[in-house]
């Protein structure tokens, strides 16, 4: 199944917004993408007049396993130790998609033309939401480093901006996920331990309101994602189920021969017009609720990351106050134990510091993504609410006139722009 | 959040065709309404008796507003008198309520939840439009039965309503209609009328089964909508608890506020989408049932004429042989049935041209009233979905202000 997105500048499906403080001297965007079989592939293009930049503009080819690769890079530098490392973009995954498009291609000999070419034309339109919304993930991920001071000067992103060749990043193999999947376990047991150390006293207030209200912001924002997507989910299934209804009302009125023909048709005509709706109301809630609650929730796991590494950078410094006190008493290596001391304390105040300009970064950017989402998602409801009301021409007519009905040529709302679109291959 | 009282929507309104239609002649000046369902009794032996009202204007009846308590079997009971009577002459009597041994039995164990009371609201609105149908058909109106059941305050049992129910009597028909199916002397049909008219009920039987089920899922899918959307903005408040800006905090909560209405709608929509359409075509799908048994009925009728004239053949051949034979006591004998025969071919003609001159007008009536249901329904259930669009308009119409003012 192959599909190509010409992804211009004023069509992204930005529901994230990156710093606005950013400045332009160097701007990254995936201004193309292909779908093959089993991966993607996307043309990230950077354009920079900064110094070490062989050219002005250029573009490279980069998978989602080096878009993983560079994450980890990020994660594992203690450079960062201090910073809010941009959550990982998800991996694309068509997989349910696919399978639904080769369900309806072995064909179910009840449905009429008609209904077949609708539902064809429903999955799609998901299929191609599916690869535009990774496209937008795999970007803002990308445009977020671009546009932090410290982050965007990262050797790593360097390379993975500009050199050409592939990256020779091949997927974690299962023990390096499973060693994945254990340092996480490592860290939850390690956090629940530093925070009952006895004498981890919390100095910093911020610090503490901030852990607080991280933890259950994080709990929180993960059920509203689960939910706001099932929502999503019930409208898409009710779109799917004024199909065969449009259809049924459609033939009923073809074999009446009286007044009721035209109210047939009428409800027929609803029907459609409402599967439109609950479409485009299922695709508004996805990109401007459900994936900008997954955004944050990921978001605010970097951050709770963030707090757990300088927690553990307390306890360090904490554990080198008392090695040093315990030196001085026995009089041995005081040298080391006060040199290890400092270099503790010095990152400690280090991280905290920077911690707290991130954190409070991330509030700003959480407040002003959710302003334009919630504006967003308000508007485009009224738009498209609107234009299957009353308002709407040859609506209710005279039922024994029978009025044609006036096909309104909807507009797509300016989260899907209209891209080349393949019909997908066998 | 309270509990929406819910009452189907009473679609039989006085409309101005109905009124027409007394000018011309026929009176439909009668109105039933069956209301105040009311648990008699405890246990397995508790019954649900309903308050049937009438007002009419009618001479027949004694007075102009009077009202008795049935309960679920003296329906049935009415229905399967009226059926006896009238079925097998070629009147499309309305089929009475299907009988539900899990919601009654939720009903008689006392379950007090929602889903009891749906069922009994349900059921209510169903023998609510059983008996109205029952009352504008001209012929049964005058049926002695029926008024019993209308008016007299006590009304004897009506007992083995197994085989009474609605259900079971079109399981009759059907049996009867099988029957006729497996026969293989096929009938000549002498007038195409009842040949394309039999085709035409075919079809729409087909195609109101399949929009029947689609719309079962529709409304089940609405249901889950309503369900995840509360589920939604009970997180959605949560969250906006948690959220340390004051202002995105307030949207938030106003969000969760604008998700609860929008469920309230979602909830509204999936009761029209029940009440009126689906209830309407699960009706109609029981109606033409009964339509497609008086035609059975019908053949049946041919049959019998069929067979008495074979039959008279059988005799006039035996009095033949007879008068070969000449044996004159036997002789008699045939001329004697002959003459019941020949009575009986007459009968069989009779009843034949009846049966067909009934459904005729029958068939009639009854396409202009499912016309007429189908259109009023139509409309009713149009504005149903243009004012829900309505609300939601006014919903994020009072949002967007909420989430511009996050500063």
């Amino acid at each position: 199944m192959e599909g190509r997105q010409e992804a211009g500048k004023e069509n992204k499906p930005s529901s994230i917004s990156v710093d606005p403080q950013g400045d332009s001297s160097l701007q990254v965007e995936i201004s193309d993408a292909v779908s093959e079989r089993d991966k993607v592939k996307f043309t990230v293009q950077t354009k920079s007049c900064l110094p070490h930049f062989a050219q002005t503009e250029f573009s490279v080819v980069r998978q989602h396993e080096e878009f993983i690769w560079l994450h980890d890079a990020y994660v594992e530098n203690e450079e960062y130790a201090g910073l809010i490392i941009p959550p990982a973009p998800p991996r694309p995954d068509f997989e349910a998609s696919r399978e639904k498009l080769q369900k309806l291609g072995e064909g179910d000999s009840s449905i009429t033309r008609e209904e077949f070419a609708k539902m064809k034309q429903e999955l799609e339109a998901e299929y191609l939401a599916i690869f535009k919304k990774t496209v937008a993930m795999h970007e803002v991920f990308l445009q977020r480093l671009a546009a932090h001071p410290t982050l965007r000067r990262d050797h790593n992103f360097f390379v993975f901006l500009e050199y050409g060749q592939d990256l020779s990043v091949r997927g974690k193999n299962r023990k390096e996920l499973l060693g994945g999947f254990l340092r996480n376990i490592v860290k939850s047991a390690d956090e629940a331990l530093i925070t009952s150390m006895s004498g981890l006293k919390e100095v910093d207030d911020f610090f503490e309101h901030e852990r607080t209200f991280l933890l259950e912001y994080h709990t929180r924002i993960r059920d509203a994602c689960l939910r706001a997507d099932r929502v999503m989910q019930s409208h898409k299934c009710l779109a799917d189920d004024y199909i065969p209804i449009s259809a049924a009302l459609s033939s009923l009125g073809t074999q009446e021969v009286n007044q009721l023909k035209t109210s047939f048709f009428k409800l027929a005509e609803l029907f459609e017009r409402l599967r439109k709706l609950e479409g485009r109301v299922a695709s508004d809630e996805d990109l401007k609720l459900s994936d900008m609650l997954r955004y944050y929730m990921r978001d605010s796991q970097a951050a709770k990351d963030l707090l757990y590494r300088r927690l553990r950078a307390l306890a360090d410094y904490e554990n080198a106050n008392k090695a040093l006190d315990k030196a001085r008493t026995r009089n041995r290596e005081v040298r080391t134990a006060e040199s290890n001391q400092q270099l503790c304390c010095r990152r400690f105040e280090r991280l905290s510091d920077s911690a707290k300009q991130e954190l409070m970064d991330f509030k700003s950017r959480r407040v002003s993504s959710f302003r334009k989402n919630l504006i967003e998602l308000a508007e485009l409801e009224l738009k498209h609410a609107k234009l299957q009301g009353p308002d709407s021409p040859g609506y209710y007519g005279d039922q024994t006139l029978g009025n044609p009905p006036v096909s309104s040529k909807l507009t797509t709302p300016s989260c899907f722009p209209l891209g080349y679109w393949q019909a997908p291959r066998n | 959040m309270e509990s929406k009282s819910i009452s189907a929507p009473v679609i039989f309104d006085r409309s101005r065709e109905e009124i027409e239609e007394e000018a011309n002649g026929d009176v439909f000046d009668i109105e039933i309404g069956v209301s105040d369902p009311e648990k008699v009794g405890d246990g397995m032996n508790a019954y649900m008796a309903y308050r049937v009202t009438t007002k009419t204007s009618l001479s027949m009846f004694s007075k102009s507003e009077f009202s008795v308590k049935r309960r679920f079997s003296d329906f049935l009971g009415l229905h399967s008198k009226l059926a006896s009577k009238y079925l097998h002459v070629g009147y499309i009597v309305p089929p009475a309520p299907e009988k539900s041994i899990v919601g009654m039995t939720k009903v008689k164990v006392g379950k007090e939840d929602s889903s009891s009371t749906e069922f009994v609201e349900k059921r209510r609105a169903a023998l609510e439009r059983y008996l109205q149908r029952t009352v504008k058909h001209p012929t049964l109106l005058q049926d002695p039965d029926l008024r019993q059941f209308l008016e007299s305050s006590e009304l004897p049992r009506a007992v083995n309503t197994q085989a009474l129910s609605g259900a079971g009597i079109l399981r009759m028909v059907n049996k009867a209609a099988d029957a006729v199916n497996k026969m293989t002397i096929k009938m000549n049909e002498s007038d195409a009328w009842f040949e394309e008219k039999q085709q035409q009920f075919e079809n729409l039987d087909q195609q109101l089964r399949k929009l029947h089920a689609s719309v079962e899922a529709l409304v089940c899918h609405r249901k889950e909508l309503s369900a995840n959307t509360a589920a939604f903005a009970k997180s959605a408040a949560m969250l906006g608890n948690s959220e340390d800006h004051t202002a995105l905090s307030r949207a938030l909560s106003q969000l969760a506020e604008v998700e609860e209405k929008i469920d309230q709608l979602h909830q509204e929509q999936a009761f029209a989408d029940f009440y009126m359409f689906s209830e309407l075509l699960s009706d109609y799908i029981r109606l033409i049932a009964a339509v497609k048994g008086v035609f059975d009925h019908r053949m049946k009728c041919w049959q019998k004429w069929e067979d008495a004239q074979i039959t008279l053949l059988k005799k006039r051949e035996t009095e033949a042989k007879m008068m070969v034979a000449n044996k004159p006591d036997k002789i008699q004998q045939a001329k004697n049935e002959i003459r019941e025969w020949e009575a009986k071919v007459q009968q069989g003609e009779r009843d034949f041209e009846q049966i067909s001159k009934t459904i005729r007008k029958e068939v009639g009536r009854f396409e202009a009233k499912r016309v007429k249901d189908f259109k009023t329904v139509i409309i009713k259930y149009l504005e149903s979905l243009v004012q829900t669009q309505q609300q939601l308009i006014k919903y994020w119409e009072a949002f967007l202000p909420e989430a511009k003012a996050i500063a």
